[in-house]
């Protein structure tokens, strides 16, 4: 059990990368970009490639954040430059993206990385050295808790990074770049008449939610210890169901909380996956309904909270108007 | 300050909803010059602030500001000049943001926009100070959701937004019809207030035939496609309703077929 939690935390926090990637597109810009199921493969793909030539495992990440890039300009080109609307960009530049995955990755649909050197393995050497699993696995053991996890690395450095990434997102949006980012999705005709390029700031916009998702699939890849040319299938549903859980659990505020919820939701959707498939009765191959109902819950619930509150905000002003009433007659 | 030469455009040339909307329209502003701007549904008042804007490029003609030719030069580049507010109070203000990070957005309009915060410690203090000027205390509320500010309020903050770095031009396109009649008001003696302290030479479309003979130091009038009338200075204070009524009726040898105008 905690085991199994422990996995989904540590995969959630690596994919909050790609949450965030997907709140730049979906929630930012206001642009359902669906670029994602291929540039989530292009980043594992780059990375994967990289390490295997015995390129250095934090260019290999790098490069595969380049790639992701030009893969998001390509889409926001598409729409902006092609004028084509901007669902149907994104489906040909994810179609197309899945024939460049497999040239990157050779022509084989399959690149094992569990012999190689990558980030995760680096940390975990690293970790073990200084002692670090044994102090915190020893914790636990008093605690209880029976099966303890191999290495505390992935998690704290996973988090550290999503962190840093949070911040530096966060920074950007309130930047004078940033701010026009944001009106582009909010209002464009408005940003236009402040002397803003919404092109460019749309391509630059795609260009950077697509880089954090092809981070998040370069770092998933060397975590998983693969890279797998089927590997992005119905991530954008997992980025659009982390963005609106956390939404719904942690609010919108402000872009601070925002993208802190969006975070949180990426670990929660984990979590609430790997319960519902220890259940007896669910199976993997029932992930995709579990995800829907996900949001579904998460669309509807805080809904039906607002009203019933409403209700009851009413029910008592009538309650106490009509006390009055009596009172007086 | 700006001038218009030539002007014509058609929507749709060519099939059936073929329209004229503007026909070699001439038009010249000197520096200073606040110009209302009236005429019936249609007359082409939008289509024109559209070309001088550049939302619409014009089949033939073109459009300078400041001496320089900007006829080629896309919307937003040419944003840079022009401060513009629109008739809908939703349009001018982004409605997801801050009172204060929509008049960081205004700042930079005639700046690169940069990887610098958009706003700080020291522009808040230019923004307060600014929106102090609205007098709708909006300056104590700069952490507000602009989405929230009702009507009136948000065309104040666009109006302050679209004038904030002193653009060459201020095009106003019936920017108080959306409102009810005290926030119109409101927004109008804004508005004069505005264009009398910063001096901006300014083109302001309105149905408000009063409100077109109260501001400003010019009046045109425009009716298919074209400028029909042109008034300034003396015979434009001396101007009424029932005078431009007429001047229309002597001109188009009709009567104006517009309520909205008459009642405004
Ligand atoms: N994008 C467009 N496509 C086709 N026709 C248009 C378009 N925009 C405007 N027109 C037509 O051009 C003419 C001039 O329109 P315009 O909006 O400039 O009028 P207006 O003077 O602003 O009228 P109103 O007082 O109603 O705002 C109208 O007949 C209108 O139907
Ligand atoms: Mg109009």
């Amino acid at each position: 059990m905690f085991i199994s939690i422990f996995g989904a935390v540590e995969s959630g926090v690596i994919y909050a990368i790609l949450a965030l990637g997907v709140y730049i597109s979906f929630r930012v810009l206001d642009f359902p970009d669906l670029t994602v199921d291929g540039s989530f493969v292009t980043g594992a793909a780059v990375a994967a490639v990289a390490i295997t030539h015995d390129i250095p495992t934090i260019l290999a990440t790098l490069l595969a954040i380049f790639a992701g890039f030009i893969a998001g300009t390509l889409t926001g080109i598409l729409n902006t430059k092609g004028k084509i609307n901007p669902l149907l960009s994104g489906i040909l530049m994810m179609t197309a993206l899945y024939s460049i995955n497999l040239r990157i990755m050779g022509r084989v649909s399959n690149i094992p990385l569990l012999s190689e050197t990558t980030i995760f393995t680096q940390l975990k050497q690293a970790w073990t050295n200084a002692g670090i699993d044994t102090a915190l696995s020893s914790i636990l053991t008093s605690l209880g808790v029976e099966r303890v996890p191999g290495t505390w690395a992935t998690l704290m450095v996973m988090a550290l990074v999503t962190l840093i990434i949070k911040l530096i997102t966060d920074f950007y949006l309130k930047t004078e770049m940033g701010l026009a980012l944001r009106a582009t999705g909010d209002n464009e005709r408005m940003i236009r008449s402040f002397s803003a390029n919404t092109d460019h700031l749309k391509i630059i916009g795609l260009g950077l939610s697509n880089a954090l998702v092809a981070l998040s699939g370069a770092l998933y890849g060397q975590y998983a210890g693969f890279a797998d040319l089927n590997m992005g299938i119905g991530m954008i549903v997992i980025g659009l169901a982390s963005v609106i859980i956390g939404e719904s659990i942690v609010g919108t505020k402000s872009i601070t909380r925002t993208t802190f919820a969006v975070i949180v939701g990426a670990i929660v959707y984990r979590v609430v996956v790997t319960l519902a498939l220890r259940s007896t009765f669910l199976d993997t191959g029932d992930m995709k309904l579990i995800t829907s109902f996900l949001v579904i819950i998460a669309l509807i619930v805080p809904k039906m909270i607002n009203n019933h509150k409403e209700l009851k905000r009413k029910r008592k002003k009538r309650l106490a108007l009509e006390q009055r009433l009596k009172g007086s007659a | 300050m700006l001038a218009v030469k030539d002007v014509s455009l058609t929507f749709n040339e060519g099939t059936p909803d073929e329209k004229r909307a503007l026909e070699n329209i001439q038009l010249e502003l000197a520096a200073g010059d606040f110009v209302t701007v009236i005429g019936s549904n249609g007359a082409g008042k939008s289509t024109l602030m559209n070309v001088i804007s550049g939302v619409l490029a014009p089949d033939i003609g073109h459009v300078t500001i400041s001496e320089q030719n900007v006829t080629s030069l896309p919307e937003y580049k040419r944003s840079g000049y022009i401060g513009r507010v629109f008739q809908d109070p939703m349009a001018g203000t982004s409605p997801s943001m801050t009172i204060e990070e929509n008049l960081a957005i205004a700042y930079s309009r005639n700046k690169k926009r940069t990887l610098r915060l958009g706003v700080t410690k020291k522009r808040r203090e230019t923004f307060k100070e600014a929106l102090a000027t609205l007098h709708l205390g909006l300056e104590n509320r700069l952490n507000a959701s602009v989405g929230l500010l009702s009507g009136g309020e948000r065309q104040a903050l666009s109006l302050l937004m679209a004038t904030f770095t002193d653009p060459n031009i201020l095009l106003l396109d019936e920017h108080t019809a959306a409102l009810d009649p005290s926030r119109a008001e409101l927004i109008t003696n804004l508005t004069r207030e505005v264009v009398e302290r910063t001096k901006l030479t300014t083109l302001m479309v309105t149905h408000n035939m009063q409100q077109a003979l109260d501001l400003g130091n010019r009046l045109i009038m425009m009716d298919k496609g074209q400028i029909i009338l042109d008034v300034s200075g003396q015979e434009k204070e001396a101007l009424t309703i029932e005078k431009l009524l007429q001047a229309f009726q002597d001109i188009r040898g009709s009567k104006m077929d517009n309520d909205r105008a008459i009642l405004g």
